[in-house]
């Protein structure tokens, strides 16, 4: 099907049926499915109407898993074994995460990520996100399907624009581990640009502003004919609505001088000073009560004036990435035409006024801040799996949000890949021994903007084996950086100059490997592993399927550019992938897709060739001579 | 054409150094709009692949030629002449000491905290910096002198260096 909208961007190939597939954003205290229909982006409700999930997750003692309000709102009974938050967890160390002391949980520190010990078992905050990703799928499949079931074709998962690969690769691994099939990672500042420019029909350049429960971004996007291009983006993917709630809460633990907290009391509290924050949003005052187990009555009133002294530190903390992406871009507060407010922490008053302040103009809030992400996944979603007519297409250019680079001598990093550059983006860079005889190379990837690598983020060590003995600085060695189209990485390196191919990719440490996520997958089937089975199989057949399908389309569009001995070598492969998926065996369908993926890689080459000259020739050449040039 | 042609070529563009930036703006967008991996998100696997290698050549296309700078070296290096190769050649006496002095007026005006000062040097090196931009320009498309021409790249990238510096100590004045 994409084939066909190679060769007419904005028509649909065939009038084959609306493919099903949804936005998710897996938020740190709510998360949100949302879908099109009949051409709208909507929000898919829960059984009693509600839109919102919130992103909280109880292990009981059976092992059972409990998710959204329920187990919300009896978060106070077992603190221990109900986690909120977990997205500030993904893909985190135990050294990273901030106010530790103030939580209720078992942590296992395990190398990579945090590990959480729950009445479950072990479980990392890849699980538990999956967790609440099921209740959303299962939401969104009763929602689309009813009774009689069906099979959603993909989702788009939005993640903060700050994240970095670690935390990027984690939400991926989640989402495949809830059996989703992740179309795209969605930055959320850019799900919302989507979603307002559309809306609004915006074009000239705008500011996102997202202040999330745990994280922040801001992102700078050009708007025009269709193209939204993201020109900078920054933030902190450990600051949102969460650390307010931190500081109403020393607040109340000074005011009314209370001892150290059992866990029990500590999340009744904190419960108390979201709702005072939620409720300063319009109202001068905030009472803030609770009756603790040790009998202490807590009664105070936070007001509007000292809410913003106290959070003065966090506004103005939310300011300086602003201030650094705008720099990026090279742009003025001035230039910005619009100011989208996204996240529902940016309902507070204090937040408002300085955004506005800083741009000097009123922010945009005719949107529903907690769901514009949402439906800019769901729009998204419903374009890539080739839902559209002419008018609502749309080209998305973002970025990478963090510097790429390798550790070099003496502790310091070596930029390979600039932060902000567009993505998908590839680099290499070269390296040479240092030893005589050298025939090893270590390789340490890192993430940040940093010139010591101990301050940057460490996303992978590998070695590079078998490099021919040769003397100091002789050999050439090749390490290639290639960022795809979710801002994920892959590292190959390989040495050049004795034709020897070293080459190894790696995946992040901190990732899973397909393995790890069969094996997972596996677990959480109620059923036997024959269901796991089955269902791989199934997964390898539909894709047979869809390769099958594609090829034929590209064929009875361009047969021109290939020559009949060429053509006949891919039909023979494609009669043999169709016999093989046919059967049950999934390696044999495997070695046919691979075999036809071969035999058809220069048609691909050559069809997008001609799709570019295509759209091309509509140029006049004599147009570019001698223009201006800056 | 394929994925290894150049960038000029890619974009279907005469090979100039006074290239129309938005024209090339657009018709990177024409490309992009049909190689980008999104417009292949359901594709098979391999076709997915594909389009990631398209969209990143085209990228890397578009940042090399998008900047005056950048495009230039990346005529050089089409003419045969390795800007980076030959960087270690020595400058001339005049245009180092001419560096330094520039270098001390900035830094004389960061550690003052002279906003206005600071200003002024980012205004007198842009149209230093245009002016030859400009000579470039004819080097590249008229006179086809790249040995001239490398020599002139060389001192620009000292020279964006420099604007770089200014730029980020006004943004530290910035807070």
């Amino acid at each position: 099907m994409a084939l066909f909208q190679i060769a007419e961007p904005g028509e649909s190939a065939a009038p084959h049926e609306h493919k099903l597939a949804i936005g998710i954003d897996l938020g740190t205290t709510n998360s949100l499915v949302a879908t099109v229909r009949s051409g709208l982006a909507v929000c898919l409700n829960d059984e009693h109407g509600r839109p919102l999930l919130p992103s909280v997750v109880r292990y009981h003692a059976d092992g059972s898993a409990e998710v959204g309000y329920e187990a919300q709102k009896n978060q106070t009974v077992d603190p221990r074994h109900t986690i909120v938050s977990v997205k500030r967890f993904m893909g985190r160390g135990l050294a990273d995460i901030a106010h530790i002391e103030a939580m209720p949980y078992d942590f296992v520190e395990t190398p990579g990520m945090v590990k959480l010990r729950t009445h479950a078992g072990v479980k990392s905050p890849v699980e538990i996100s999956a967790e609440i990703l099921k209740g959303l799928k299962a939401r969104a499949e009763a929602a689309l399907f009813g009774e009689h079931g069906g099979d959603l074709v993909g989702a788009v998962i939005t993640v903060p624009a700050y994240f970095d690969d670690a935390q990027r690769q984690a939400t991926k691994d989640a989402a495949r581990l809830a059996g989703l099939n992740v179309l795209r990672l969605l930055n959320e500042p850019t799900a919302a640009a989507i979603a307002y420019g559309l809306d609004n029909a915006a074009e000239g350049v705008y500011a996102v502003y997202d202040l999330g429960g745990g994280t922040f971004d801001i992102s700078i996007l050009r708007l025009s004919k269709g193209v939204f291009e993201v020109l900078a983006t920054g933030g902190d993917s450990a600051l949102g609505g969460d650390d307010f709630d931190h500081r109403i809460y020393c607040w109340v633990v000074e005011q009314a001088r209370l001892q150290p907290l059992a866990p029990e009391d500590a999340r009744l509290l904190m419960m108390r000073c979201r709702e005072a924050k939620e409720f300063l949003t319009l109202n001068p005052e905030a009472p803030i009560t609770a009756r603790l187990s040790t009998n202490e009555m807590v009664d105070l009133k936070l007001d509007v004036p000292t809410f913003a002294a106290i959070t003065q530190t966090l506004v103005s903390k939310t300011l300086q990435p602003v201030k650094k992406a705008l720099r990026d871009t090279g742009l003025h507060p001035d230039e910005i035409k619009g100011v989208v407010m996204v996240g529902g922490a940016t309902r507070m008053p204090q937040i408002q006024k300085a955004v506005g302040d800083f741009f000097r103009q009123e922010p945009l809030t005719n949107l529903d801040p907690d769901k514009v992400v949402a439906l800019g996944a769901a729009t998204q979603a419903n374009l890539l799996v080739g839902n559209k007519t002419g008018k609502d297409d749309w080209l998305l250019l973002d970025v990478i949000p963090l510097s790429l680079g390798l550790e070099t001598m003496g502790g310091l990093t070596e930029k390979v890949i600039p932060r902000n550059a567009t993505i998908p983006t590839a680099r290499a860079q070269e390296f040479t021994t240092f030893k005589d005889g050298q025939t090893a190379m270590a390789i340490h990837v890192v993430q940040g903007e940093r010139e010591m690598v101990a301050d940057c983020r460490s996303l992978a060590r590998f070695e590079l084996r078998g490099i021919p003995p040769m003397v100091a600085g002789a050999a050439r060695i090749r390490v290639t950086f290639q960022v795809d189209a979710d801002g994920l990485l892959s590292v190959s390196a390989r040495e050049q100059t004795t034709g020897v191919e070293s080459s190894v990719m790696v995946k992040p440490s901190y990732g899973l490997s397909d393995e790890e996520i069969a094996g997972m997958l596996q677990d959480s089937l109620t059923h036997a592993k024959d269901d796991a089975m089955a269902r791989a199989l199934r997964e390898s057949q539909v894709e047979a399927e869809r390769m099958i399908e594609a090829t034929e389309a590209a064929l009875a569009e361009d047969a021109h550019l290939l020559n009949a001995a060429e053509q006949e070598k891919i039909r023979a492969s494609m009669a043999k992938l169709r016999a093989a998926a046919a059967g049950d065996n999934r390696r044999a369908i495997n070695i046919a897709m691979d075999d036809l993926g071969f035999e058809t890689q220069e048609f691909a080459h050559r069809r997008m060739d001609q799709s570019i000259r295509k759209v091309l020739s509509g140029r006049k050449v004599d147009e570019i001579r001698m223009g201006e040039e800056r | 054409m394929d994925l290894t042609a150049d960038f000029f070529s890619l974009f279907e563009l005469p090979r100039v150094f006074r290239l129309n930036v938005s024209e090339l703006d657009s018709r990177f967008r024409d490309v992009q709009a049909q190689v980008h991996p999104d417009r292949f998100a359901n594709a098979p696997e391999n076709e997915r692949r594909l389009a990631m290698q398209w969209a990143t050549r085209a990228n890397e296309a578009y940042q090399t030629l998008k900047k005056p700078l950048g495009r230039a070296r990346y005529l050089l290096e089409l003419a045969g002449h390795d800007v980076q190769a030959e960087n270690n050649r020595a400058m001339p006496a005049d245009f180092l000491i001419e560096q330094l002095e520039w270098r001390e007026a900035v830094m004389g005006a960061r550690s003052g905290g002279d906003h206005h000062e600071l200003e002024h040097l980012h205004n007198r090196l842009r149209g230093d910096m245009a002016e030859r931009y400009d000579e470039l320009g004819r080097l590249l498309d008229a006179e086809k002198d790249f040995a001239l021409a490398a020599d002139r790249v060389r001192r620009l990238m000292f020279l964006e260096k420099l604007l770089a510096e200014i730029d980020d100590a006004l943004a530290s004045l910035d807070g």
